[in-house]
This record gives structure tokens, sequence and C-alpha cells, in this order.
């Protein structure tokens, strides 16, 4: 038997032995990292629900949880819609293109039916949740506003389709989640069709 | 290795046999009683100690706490609750672990900043540096996670806000945030995670940290304010000439100190627990609550200085992502600390006025940002978050021509010492 290392087949073994070991160690940490991800029960809390709009008046707003969040239900005026306009040359991304929402919402309204307005009332800028400040020229905002939403942690503003005015923190438009009408007064909210759900 | 000798060496009875066994004795001498220590240290080397001090009661305080706080969003705000009202001695538990958080980033900024000024940081203590930038990047995520077990509402949001941040990553953001929550949203799955990383998996990790931080230090040896290797200058014995043995002369002047740190630490604890706010903030007084955003949200004051500029950077190309990156790299940055700073000597004491001015702004700029981050972002405070991260960003950035074309004053061959 030589006396004599052979160093190349010592180190083709220990790189061997260590990758083989590498793959082992990536194999054993997927099922602790992957306990992480959102459990059997916390995805079946979160499936979709049902909201009953057939009580809410004209220029109200409905605020429902799902998931941990806010979901905005507004019902808009004549008027109100009318100031979707108004606000347009102050919008940060008017057209949503850079905005989460359906294809279905991709529009001035950001809706199905112009009429309701359903969105996720939490701020893309860092998940605060905005405050509904309808009025037109609310003092607490400011004397030129034209109506929408205020978020009070870092003063992001949103028009009354939830689009993100120009020169705040937040960038991008309010996320609408989404929905199909059930029937004229239900809606279910986290699915795109009756049947999916 | 046992021969009879050694035994004899080492002395009988139950010392010796111990000793024989398990390196106690040579442990205490290597660390303690003849460890070599700079006789100048002044002032500002109390706060390693005092960090180790506050890092023991933080574990102690915190055990006791487990023993009766329940980690589920239906039962946490009222378990403090239990805690504060019907735990005999609970309030001062609470009180001590939640006085102690901020305790421990206040010492902990003291003993950063005693590293800016004598350059504790240069080679050979590289990785004393970067074992401490390490734990102090392990207390954030302490911290952070400890202020959401209370599950008030400023626990709540404040947690909401921090996560969100890596959901600004492009792609990966949602799934990562998800992943993170365990659910879509801050949840009670949340806070029983939060709870284990808080009470086993970091604290365990900082232990180590904590021991690294040392044994490197030990294995360099203590810099001092004159920046002077006191081994350059060693007697026939081999021990430094200006070096005097951490126990017992350190060991008492750092007692002497944690007698007054502590005086002011309960002044605190039994007269003003929340510091008007400060220490803890007032919406925390009312339980989480996912469809009510408290007025404004503003984390605990140790983090204030890097929201500040995670706020005064806009958002860019249809993402926010731009501040967050800021904000890191403004961490990031402290870690080159030791490579960036080229001046030719390592105190502040010998160093030219560039950089005793430097110095100074970015201690103005440091609390500044603080007091930014703590305002809502209205009125002046934005104007100057944008200025002052700039300037802070500009104290590093800069540091590699600065610190080498500074004018600087001739360094002692021994330490200056007057007795007293």
């Amino acid at each position: 038997m030589s006396e004599v290392v052979d160093q190349g087949r010592r180190r083709l073994l220990i790189a061997a032995t260590s990758l083989t070991g590498a793959v082992g160690v990536g194999f054993a940490a997927t099922p602790f990292l992957a306990s992480w991800k959102p459990s059997a029960r916390a995805k079946a809390l979160g499936a979709p629900i049902e909201i009953d709009i057939g009580k809410l008046e004209p220029g109200a707003m409905l605020k429902i949880e799902w998931r941990g969040k806010p979901v905005w239900v507004v019902r808009r005026t004549a008027e109100m819609l009318k100031q979707l306009d108004n606000a347009k040359p102050f919008l940060l991304d008017p057209a949503s293109d850079g905005s989460v929402q359906p294809d279905y919402a991709k529009n001035d309204a950001r809706a199905r039916k112009p009429e309701f307005f359903v969105v996720l009332g939490v701020c893309t800028h860092l998940g605060c949740s905005p405050l509904p400040k309808f009025e037109a020229a609310d003092v607490t905002v400011s004397s030129d506003w034209p109506g929408g939403f205020y978020c009070p942690c870092h003063g992001s503003k949103f028009d009354l389709s939830g689009r993100v005015f120009k020169g705040v923190p937040a960038p991008s438009n309010l996320a609408v989640p989404p929905y199909t009408f059930l029937t004229d007064s239900r809606i279910l909210v986290g699915s795109d069709s009756a049947q999916s759900a | 290795m046992g021969t009879e000798s050694d035994v004899k060496a080492q002395g009988a009875g139950l010392w010796g046999w111990i000793t024989e066994r398990f390196p106690i004795d040579e442990m205490l001498r290597e660390h303690v009683t003849e460890y070599w220590t700079p006789k100048n240290f002044n002032f500002w080397y109390i706060f390693g100690v005092i960090s180790g001090f506050v890092l023991v009661l933080q574990l102690a305080t915190g055990m006791f706490l487990t023993m009766s706080y329940k980690p589920s969003a239906a039962e946490a705000f009222g378990s403090v609750e239990y805690i504060m009202r019907d735990v005999e001695w609970g309030w001062l538990i609470r009180y001590l672990h939640s006085t102690g958080a901020s305790a421990f980033f206040i010492v902990v900024y003291l003993h950063m900043f005693r590293a800016l000024l004598y350059g504790s940081y240069r080679a050979p203590r590289e990785l004393v540096w970067i074992f401490g930038m390490v734990i102090y990047l392990a207390l954030m995520a302490e911290a952070f996670m400890g202020y959401l077990l209370p599950w008030g509402n400023m626990s709540y949001w404040g947690a909401q806000v921090i996560v969100s941040l890596f959901g600004t990553f492009p792609i990966i953001g949602n799934a990562l945030v998800e992943w993170i929550r365990g659910d879509y949203y801050i949840s009670d799955i949340t806070l029983n995670r939060f709870f284990a990383l808080h009470v086993a998996v970091i604290p365990i990790v900082l232990v180590f940290l904590a021991l690294a931080h040392i044994l490197a230090l030990h294995k360099v040896g203590s810099l001092n304010p004159d920046g002077v290797e006191i081994w350059d200058e060693t007697n026939e014995r081999g021990i430094p000439k200006d070096g005097i043995a951490f126990h017992p002369y350190f060991t008492v002047k750092d007692l002497f100190y944690i007698s007054c740190f502590m005086l002011l630490f309960c002044g605190i604890v039994f007269f003003a627990p929340t510091l008007n706010g400060l220490f803890l903030e007032p919406p925390n007084f009312e339980p989480a609550n996912a469809m009510n955003t408290p007025p404004h949200i503003s984390p605990v004051w140790y983090f204030t200085p890097f929201y500040a500029m995670l706020r005064a950077v806009p958002s860019f190309a249809g993402t926010q992502v731009w501040g967050v990156l800021v904000m890191f790299a403004a961490i990031a940055l402290l870690f080159f600390l030791p490579w960036i700073d080229r001046s030719p000597v390592k105190s502040i004491r010998y160093k030219g006025p560039i950089t005793k001015v430097a110095l100074g702004v970015f201690v103005v700029t440091f609390v500044v940002l603080g007091v930014c981050g703590m305002k809502p972002a209205v009125g002046i405070y934005p104007l100057l978050a944008k200025i002052f991260t700039v300037l802070y960003f500009v104290f590093f950035l800069l540091m590699p021509w600065y610190s080498r074309i500074d004018s600087v004053k001739p360094v002692p061959k021994r330490v200056t010492y007057h007795a007293h």
C-alpha cells in the first residue's frame, strides 16, 4: 500500500460528500420552511364571503372584514361619480395601469357596476386603513379636496374610485378584490364568479 | 491529562477535582483575572458591560413573563392585563422588561458611539465590530417581535407596517409576506410564531453572538481612548505595561456604574414606565383591531431614525421598494465601517477637524432623524427627513475620502493616564 495521499481523490470525495450533504440539508429544511406557509385552517378561513348590500343607502359605505382586511362597499351617488372626472388631472395612475384590480374593474369607476364600489380599505403604501372623506373641500384634508379617501398614517390621498393622487407616498391605487354579483343585492367577495366559490 | 503532578499543581479538594475535569480556572484567568485591560478606560467604556447586564435582565424577566402570558390573539391582551393587575409583582416584572427593551437600545447606541469615537472597529478588531452589528440586527428583530406580543393596537399596526416592507420586493414580495405571517393578515398564527421567535430562537442566537463578540474581543484585546495598542509595550513578564487585570480593577468600576445605571433605570420603572408614550405608546393600551388604524403610526423610538429614512424616499416607477432599500442600506453601511475609515489614527483625540465636525453632524443627523420618525409626515418633518437622510449617507460614503485627507496629531507610544 502506498503512503502517498491521493489529493485528487480526496478532493473529489470531499466535494461529493459535501454536495450530497448540502442537498440533504435542503430536503430536510423544506418541511420546516414550508410549515410557515398559511395552514389549511388559515386557507379555509380566507375563503370568499357573501355580503348583503340591499340596505346600503346612496352615499353610504359598508365595512366588512375579509382575510383580516377591511373591504369597503360604497354606494356612489351620481354626484360622486361626476367627481371622478374632476379628480383625473391630479391622479398618478388614472387608468389603473400600475394597480391591482380584476380586468372588469379596470375602468374609471373601478367597478363592475359604477354605482357600487368594492375595494380593499388598505393603503398601498404600508397597509394602514385610509379614512372616508367623501365631502368635497373637507377642511381636514384640504380646501381643494375633491372627495375620496385619506390615509392618516403617511398622508396618502385617493379619489372616490380609490385612485391615488400625485405626490403622496402610496405608489398605486387601492386594490380591488375579485368579486361578483350573486343577485342585485348580494355580492361575493374573493371570487370572480359564483361557480368557483 | 491528569498526571499526579498536575493534580497537585491544581490543588486538592473539590476545586482541584473540578479543575482537573473542567477548565474553569483557565477560563477565569484568560477572561477575567488575567485579561489585561487598558488602564486609561474612561466613562464611555462602561456600556459594553451594561449591555451584557441588560441582556441578563431581559432574559430573566422574560422567562418569568412567559409563565403568565398567553400567545394567542384571543388571550394575549388580556393576559398582559392579568400580569399587570393580578399576578403578584407582575407589574414590576413586566415594566422591568418593557423598560429594559428601551434601556438596551440606549446603552447599545452609546456603546456603538464609543466605537465611532475611538475607532474600536479598526483592524484587527473588524470581527468584534461585525459580531456587534449582527447582535444589533438580532436585537432589532427581537424588539420588533416582542412589541407584537401585548397585542395592542400599535403592536398590531406596527407589525402590519414593518411586515409590509417585505411585500415591496418585486415578484416574491407577496409570497414572502404570506410566508412571514403564515396568514393573509397579521393574525393569531403570526402572534404565535413571533412569540416562539421572541422567547426561544432569537434569545439563543443573541447569547451565542454575545459570547462570540467577547471571545473576538479577548483574542485581539481591548482598545482604549488613545487608540494605542497596549500590547506594543510589554514588561519583562510579557504583560502590557499599560494593562491592568479586568478583575478586580474593572469589575469593581463596572459594579459601581451598574449601580448608577440601575438607579436611573428603576427611577423610570417606578415613576414613568411609559416615559410619556416614548417607551410604551398610548394606542397600545387598547386591544389590536384590524379594522381601525391608530391615527398616527410610529414605531418605538429606537427604530425611528430608520423609519424616517424609509418615509423620506418617495415611491418611484410604481413601487415603494426604494425607501425600503435605503433603510436597509443605512444599516448595511455600518458593517463596512472598519474598511471605510482610512484615517492613519484610530482615536478621535488625534484626528483632525473634518472628522470631528463630521462626527458631530452625524450625531445631530441621527437625533433629528429619530425625531422625524416619531412625528407625523406633515409640515417641516418630511423635508427635514429628506435632508438628514442625505447627510446620514454622506457621512459614511465620503468617509474614505475625508478620513484620509484630514490632518492628524502625533499619537503617543503609550496611553495617556493621570493617576487620581
